[in-house]
């Protein structure tokens, strides 16, 4: 029995997809709608595009932004370096570490994030003074609290404990998703288990580190605006000292959630190119 | 070199014994899955064990070299232990540190690869030899080459293990197991978890290695290989060794009931 060698009209019929009709007509009409509320947006004189415009570039706006970069990273980077060391404690044996590991986690979680900005800032007015003395050596070192706890370093040191009790539970699972049988592979070669997190688990751990540590930096980025309220030079409290003076409250919010929206764009493009790099094993 | 005579002395550990298991016991919480294990592989021989799943075969071997804990017995490496220490007649456990130095004198081969995701198989090789042995980079690097190309796979050697075949990753990670130059190499279930097209590649590598002189212990349910390689053949059933002996007599004519059993099902 062999095929027919005749073309048949048969062989040439292909698939005529559904045609959504209502699903075309919807999307018009949204579209519509959308450009009418954008028109009304860009028109409406509250908003005030032109004054935004003109205060975009400004100084003290630029200065306030490069302030909210600066303590975004550095906070960033305390806390991951906090984060994992408490991470490995808690995933330790010794129940003292993994106590401590978690108190840190359930402390500098649990309270909210203004409160211990609050705190670190009021510290240096209650605590005058931090020394070390010890019995028949003496006062070891001494230094005023006033002299090095400005709005600034208070800020870096509260928002990077707190960020770090987050930081620590995805280093945690991080490590936690690779598999076990990495870490028996790497024992059975004669690896110790300081050389088997470093070189084999916390590589492999980066993949489910990243996309959440990405979001945790984006999320900072936008508590970093708290720091106001302890008089820090950042960017939303540049704005403010400005309208303040002019009144000109809702344009230049405006700037600020611009500033903010574009900060973040570059971030989120950064983080698809970092979780590429750490993915590339996976590449075929 | 003064314990090691001891401990051939004080249990009668024959001298080219590789691997020494005298009533070896492993209990998990209230599981006792090893019931006093005796066994001996002599330097340069292939020991297959066989038996059904939960007769602790993998546990047993895990213990060699200390992926599990042992929990009574003597079981010795080249005549040394591995996990612990005998002092005063009791058996204490050793650092961390001790116990990963003598560990990395016996090589293991995961039924699941487990080779390093986010290493090319070259960089899998030399990891372990920079940074346990402290073996220079250049020379690490040349003994990867040359293992690789041992096992076939000279063309592979920037391959990321995504990339590789379960044959041919099963086979970077017996080269990787190489590259230390154990003493002993522990197979468990090396081929249960390939297809079977490529059981064949992996099961020639381990007959190379043994022909060589290796001295394996191989946990398995490859009868064909068994018959073929092993010098001894080994059937656990219940945590204890139940039947060994020659592998062509063993499996033509077992001796027990349960041996019969089991290789009626397997053939």
């Amino acid at each position: 029995m062999s095929q027919p060698e005749t073309e048949n009209p048969i062989d040439t019929l292909t698939v005529v997809p559904v045609r959504l009709y209502g699903l075309w007509i919807g999307t018009a009409i949204s579209l519509v709608i959308i450009l009418m509320i954008a028109e009304s947006l860009i028109t409406n004189p509250v908003f005030g595009w032109p004054i935004a415009g003109k205060y975009l570039f400004h100084p003290s706006i630029l200065s306030g932004l490069g302030q909210t970069l600066l303590l975004t990273v550095t906070i960033m980077v305390l806390a991951i370096a906090i984060g994992t060391v408490v991470a490995i404690m808690r995933l330790s044996t010794s129940l003292i570490l993994n106590a401590f590991a978690s108190a840190y986690i359930w402390i500098f979680r649990g309270a909210p994030a203004l409160i211990q900005l609050i705190f670190w800032f009021n510290l240096s007015m209650v605590v005058r003074e931090i020394s070390l003395t010890l019995p028949f050596v003496g006062t070891l070192f001494s230094v005023k609290t006033n002299d090095f706890m400005t709005p600034f370093v208070s800020a870096v040191v509260a928002l990077s404990l707190h960020e770090a009790g987050y930081m620590a539970e995805i280093v945690r699972a991080g490590i936690n998703s690779v598999g076990k049988g990495q870490t028996e592979a790497a024992g059975s070669l004669g690896m110790n288990q300081r050389m088997t997190l470093w070189r084999i688990t916390l590589p492999q751990a980066m993949r489910f580190i990243v996309p959440p540590t990405g979001n945790e930096t984006i999320n900072l980025l936008k508590t970093t605006s708290l720091v106001t309220f302890i008089a820090v030079n950042d960017l939303l409290y540049s704005a403010q000292a400005i309208y303040a003076r002019t009144f000109e409250t809702i344009p230049l919010l405006m700037v600020v959630m611009f500033w903010y929206l574009f900060v973040v764009t570059v971030l989120s493009i950064s983080q698809y190119f970092i979780e590429q790099y750490y993915g590339k094993s996976d590449l075929d | 070199m003064t314990s090691k005579t001891a401990h051939y002395e004080e249990f009668g550990v024959p001298e080219d014994s590789i691997v020494f298991a005298r009533g070896v016991r492993k209990s998990f919480g209230d599981l006792e899955v090893l019931k006093g294990v005796n066994l001996n592989v002599p330097k340069g021989t292939v020991a297959c064990i066989i038996g059904p799943s939960g007769s602790g075969k993998s546990t047993f071997l895990r213990c060699i070299n200390h992926l599990e804990k042992v929990s009574g017995g003597i079981l010795l490496v080249d005549g040394e232990f591995i996990g612990y220490d005998l002092r005063n007649g009791k058996l204490y456990e050793v650092r961390d540190s001790l116990m990963c130095k003598r560990r990395a004198n016996i090589g293991m081969v995961f039924q699941s690869f487990n080779l390093f995701s986010h290493m090319t198989a070259l960089e899998n090789l030399i990891e372990a030899p920079i940074m346990v042995k402290g073996v220079p980079a250049k020379e690490a690097k040349d003994q990867a080459y040359t293992l690789l190309k041992r096992v076939g796979l000279a063309d592979k050697t920037d391959a990321y293990p995504r990339q590789l075949s379960g044959g041919q990753q099963q086979r970077v990670a017996i080269a990787r197991a190489l590259a230390m130059n154990p003493k002993v190499l522990l197979f468990d279930e090396p081929t249960s978890a390939l297809d079977p097209e490529l059981v064949g590649e992996v099961l020639q590598v381990m007959r190379d290695l043994a022909e060589s002189g290796m001295t394996m212990v191989v946990v398995t349910h490859e009868m064909g290989f068994a018959r073929e390689v092993a010098d001894e053949l080994i059937f656990m059933d219940q945590g204890v060794v139940a039947e060994r002996g020659e592998p062509e007599e063993m499996i033509v004519s077992p001796k027990s009931p349960r041996t019969q059993e089991f290789l009626a099902c397997v053939r």
